[in-house]
């Protein structure tokens, strides 16, 4: 039976800080960090914003490029995310009341750092392969958050994207043609429960933990589907800030035509469990029928999880019905200054 | 007011927008009703709002009530949506408070409304953003 | 339906009365009022009051009241219609005695706002709007009051200086008002220098919260004949009161308080009077765009021409109608459910020729205009002397 997505969205908050603003308040060299890291500015979320409204806008997005699924058919909503609203309340039921799938569904929240979005969209369709339930969404979104002064405040974002799969071959815009995981135990970013912030492993955080993973699963799932690079039209990678995606991308036989559709990290900054998935709208914003794309993620902890896609003739007629993600990255932007990002992301500390 | 039963009653107004369609006139209702003001009837249909409007009136709120002091100023409007029924939103995402103005139209967006302090549930609903 | 007339006024002053809670408070005013009307008992209370649970934590008050003035045991209601409260137990009072159920009625109003403080104070006042469906969104009273202004603004062409003038003439008489909250000298320029409280409503646009009370005892005329209290004779001849939805978003046309309008046709039905027969009104300008749009819904200005009649001084205590001698809610001050019993207080003042330097020469009917929240009830009296 062929899987594939048959309904997809993004939803990106309008605010900004840039790097500037940021390096500024911390006596950090704004130049350096811009160039090191790859990264000009990031989305930030509005006070009104979390995981949740993200993810029921990005769900509504991927409704509207679903062909007329009923929400009520929507057997299963996994969202995986490292900033769920509640620490104990699925956000998945919240969605699934807000766009109308419930009450027969399965739901459950998902954490795997960076990687839980790619792990609800890898459950959704594996569901739907096994025959469980007619159609099931995997979201990943975040509104991460990094210590204040940290290098993780440059790039810590705000995005959502949702994937809806089906096994309907008049309804699938991308078929799932394989999948393929790659896990170790790998210490290099976390979070203890009651934290407020997360910590990480400076330097551990590249070779051992991002570019072992990512680059073993993507070469391990070109392995096992019989493919070589040049076979694929994009190729998107988990993007922490501008500079891994790429590195790894050539890494593994990669060239920057083939990387940049879904590159959007030097601008957005790092949606965490949003941030590959987004990646993967891009992509489809603009993909032609019969062409090949690899989706490989990344979760701290650690694992990476490879998808190999092929776009069917039904994508050209979705891609219109719902904002599109560049334009939602582009346009209508609004800058804040770091006081409010403070403001906003509830770093200061305010009266009891 | 804030209590668990409350939020959770209020969702197919608050999260999914539905309305009361009175069978015999064809009055929308937001929130439904048992009695139809314009006819009287007591039979509905279950109905979506649609998310396109405009602004029909509006203010800034300078002077918070409990629990809006971190989203002020708060741009509030009377908005009409696209089936003629009015609700009143915040509206969100506004750089520029001046650039408000009758007659803007705007879309529906879900977003958190309030919560019962830090450690109490969540109200989720909707505020317009400018189409 | 009997005849009503008024026997007795009384009031204290209206301000933050740190050192009295709400029963001092209202029984400073049902005392005055009964030393005034000459009487030791009457036949029924009534009392308006918002919220004494939100601000004081206090229900029951009708009882609690009544024993308070030695009253126990007398017979007593308390009406809530939010700020127009104390309207609804000037009205439930007149139909006690209009009705024959009884002869000597005591008619009060009372609030106690400064126990909470503002965001609390702000909370309650809220209720008097849709909590579920405006309230929930975070807008506050003068936020929906602004609201009502931005549209009467675009239609008409009212302006905020005009809306500032009601606020400099309110306070200009305050200070002529020994009761009132306030005796500040209020010019335009103050008024749109004051921080912006709701686009484009300033703070001096706002009436303040205020702890306060007043008092009226009604009789049958034939009683205030025997009691020797019918000269002057001062009688309510007209009660008017609608409802209107409380909700913004209900509302047939946003450019008018409908049920302002609707209390006034009844009331000026009953009297068989007309608005060009008023002589002065005290009306509800908990803002000042309130002043303006109820000014139109009583009929005695065009809708749009509220704005240009204050700036053309129409209704200055010399004016050609006196609006809100007294200072208003503005200057006088509003606890809530006292405010529209004050009116009354203040048009008896007047019919009586006994309101000193705000007296309106020739005074012989008068008008009385209680709102509550954003236009959702509304209470419109009319009384004469002979």
């Amino acid at each position: 039976m062929s899987v594939g997505i048959v309904g997809y969205g993004a939803f990106i908050p309008r605010r900004r800080i840039k790097v500037e603003e940021i390096a500024k308040v911390w006596g950090a060299d704004a130049p350096s960090y811009k160039k090191g890291l790859q990264l000009h500015e990031k989305a930030v979320p509005g006070a009104d914003e979390d995981t949740i409204t993200m993810s029921v806008e990005a769900s509504r997005n991927a409704l509207a490029r679903s062909g007329g699924v009923d929400p009520a058919q929507i057997g299963a909503v996994y969202i995986g995310s490292e900033s769920h609203p509640y620490a104990v309340k699925p956000s998945g039921t919240i969605v699934s009341e807000a766009i109308g799938a419930v009450p027969v569904l399965h739901v459950a929240d998902l954490e795997f750092a960076c990687k839980a979005g790619t792990e609800g969209m890898f459950l959704a369709q594996a569901l739907v392969k096994a025959g469980e339930v007619k159609y099931a969404m995997g979201i990943g979104a975040d509104t991460s958050q990094g210590a204040p002064g940290d290098a993780l405040e440059y790039s810590a974002a705000a995005g959502a994207a949702a994937y809806i799969f089906g096994a309907d071959k008049d309804k699938i815009v991308a078929e799932v043609v394989d999948t393929y995981s790659w896990t170790t135990d790998t210490p290099d970013f976390w979070r203890r429960e009651y934290m407020h912030y997360p910590r990480h492993g400076s330097r551990f955080t590249g070779e051992p933990a991002y570019f072992r993973h990512s680059s073993s699963s993507a070469l391990g799932m070109m392995k096992k589907a019989g493919l070589k690079p040049a076979d694929f039209a994009h190729a998107v990678f988990h993007q922490p800030n501008g500079k891994f995606p790429i590195r790894v991308g050539k890494m593994v036989g990669f060239t920057m035509a083939q990387l940049e559709t879904g590159w959007l990290s030097p601008w957005l900054g790092n949606t965490y469990s949003g941030a590959s998935p987004i990646g993967l709208t891009a992509i489809l914003d603009v993909a032609k029928p019969g062409q090949l794309i690899l989706l490989t993620s990344f979760g701290s902890g650690a694992g990476s999880d490879s998808f190999v896609f092929r776009v069917t003739e039904r994508i050209t007629k979705v891609q219109s019905l719902a904002p599109r993600t560049r334009p939602q990255l582009d346009e209508n932007k609004i800058y804040v200054d770091y006081g409010t990002y403070a403001k906003l992301r509830g770093k200061i500390r305010m009266a009891e | 007011m804030f209590s668990p039963a409350i939020a959770w009653r209020e969702y197919p107004q608050r999260y999914r927008l539905e309305a009361a369609r009175c069978t015999k006139c064809g009055k929308i209702l937001y929130p439904p009703r048992l009695v139809c003001p314009q006819c009287g009837a007591r039979t509905f249909e279950t109905v979506v709002l649609p998310r396109e409007g405009k602004v029909l009136t509006y203010t800034v709120v300078r002077v918070p009530p409990t629990g809006f002091s971190e989203q002020t100023p708060l741009p509030i409007a009377l908005v009409e949506l696209a089936n003629g029924v009015r609700v009143m939103v915040q509206i969100a995402d506004v750089a520029d408070p001046e650039s408000l103005t009758i007659g803007m139209p705007v879309r529906l967006e879900f977003r958190r409304i309030n919560s019962d302090g830090e450690a109490g549930v969540i109200f989720y609903g909707h505020k317009a953003v400018r189409a | 339906m009997r005849d009503v007339a008024v026997i007795g006024t009384g009031m204290v002053h209206f301000g933050e009365l740190w050192s009295d809670p709400l029963r001092k408070i209202w029984a400073g005013a049902a005392l005055a009022a009964l030393d005034d009307a000459g009487v030791k008992t009457v036949d029924h209370i009534t009392i308006g009051c918002m919220s004494s649970g939100l601000f004081t934590g206090q229900e029951h008050l009708a009882s609690l009241l009544a024993d308070e003035a030695g009253l126990n045991g007398v017979p007593a209601t308390r009406v809530e219609s939010a700020c127009a409260s104390g309207g609804l137990a000037l009205r439930t009072g007149f139909a006690e005695i209009a009705a024959g159920l009884a002869d000597v009625v005591l008619v009060t109003g009372v609030e106690k706002m400064t126990d909470v403080d503002g965001a609390a104070a702000t909370y309650a006042l809220g209720t008097a709007a849709d909590q579920q469906w405006e309230g929930f969104h975070g807008i506050t009273f003068p936020g929906l009051y602004a609201m009502l202004a931005r549209i009467h603004m675009q239609r008409h062409g009212t302006t905020i200086e005009q809306l500032a003038q009601v606020a400099v003439k309110n306070h200009a008489n305050g200070r002529l008002n020994p009761h009132a909250q306030y005796h500040l000298k209020v010019t335009v320029e103050s008024v749109l220098e004051s921080t912006l409280v709701a686009d484009p409503l300033h703070l001096l646009d706002c009436s303040p919260i205020t702890d306060g009370a007043a008092a009226l005892v009604l009789a049958s005329v034939d009683k205030a004949r025997e009691l020797g209290r019918a000269k002057p004779l001062v009688r309510i001849t007209g009660s008017g009161l609608a409802t209107d939805s409380i909700a913004l978003a209900n509302r047939a046309d946003l450019g008018e308080l409908a049920a302002v309008r609707k209390a006034a046709e009844r009331a000026y039905a009953m009297a068989g009077r007309k608005p060009a027969d008023i002589d002065l009104v005290e009306v509800h300008d908990c803002f000042t765009i309130a002043e303006i749009m109820a000014t139109e819904a009583l009929g005695f200005f065009a809708p749009g021409d509220g704005g240009p009649a204050v700036e053309r001084g129409d209704t200055a205590i010399g004016g050609k109608i006196p609006v809100n001698t007294s200072g208003g809610l503005k200057a006088k001050g509003h606890p809530v459910g006292a405010t529209g019993v004050a009116q009354a207080v203040e048009i008896v003042s007047q019919l009586r020729g006994a309101a000193g330097e705000r007296q309106v020469k020739g005074a012989k009917i008068g008008m009385t205009q209680n709102m509550g929240g954003s236009g959702g009830s509304s209470v419109v009296h009319i009384l004469e002397v002979e």
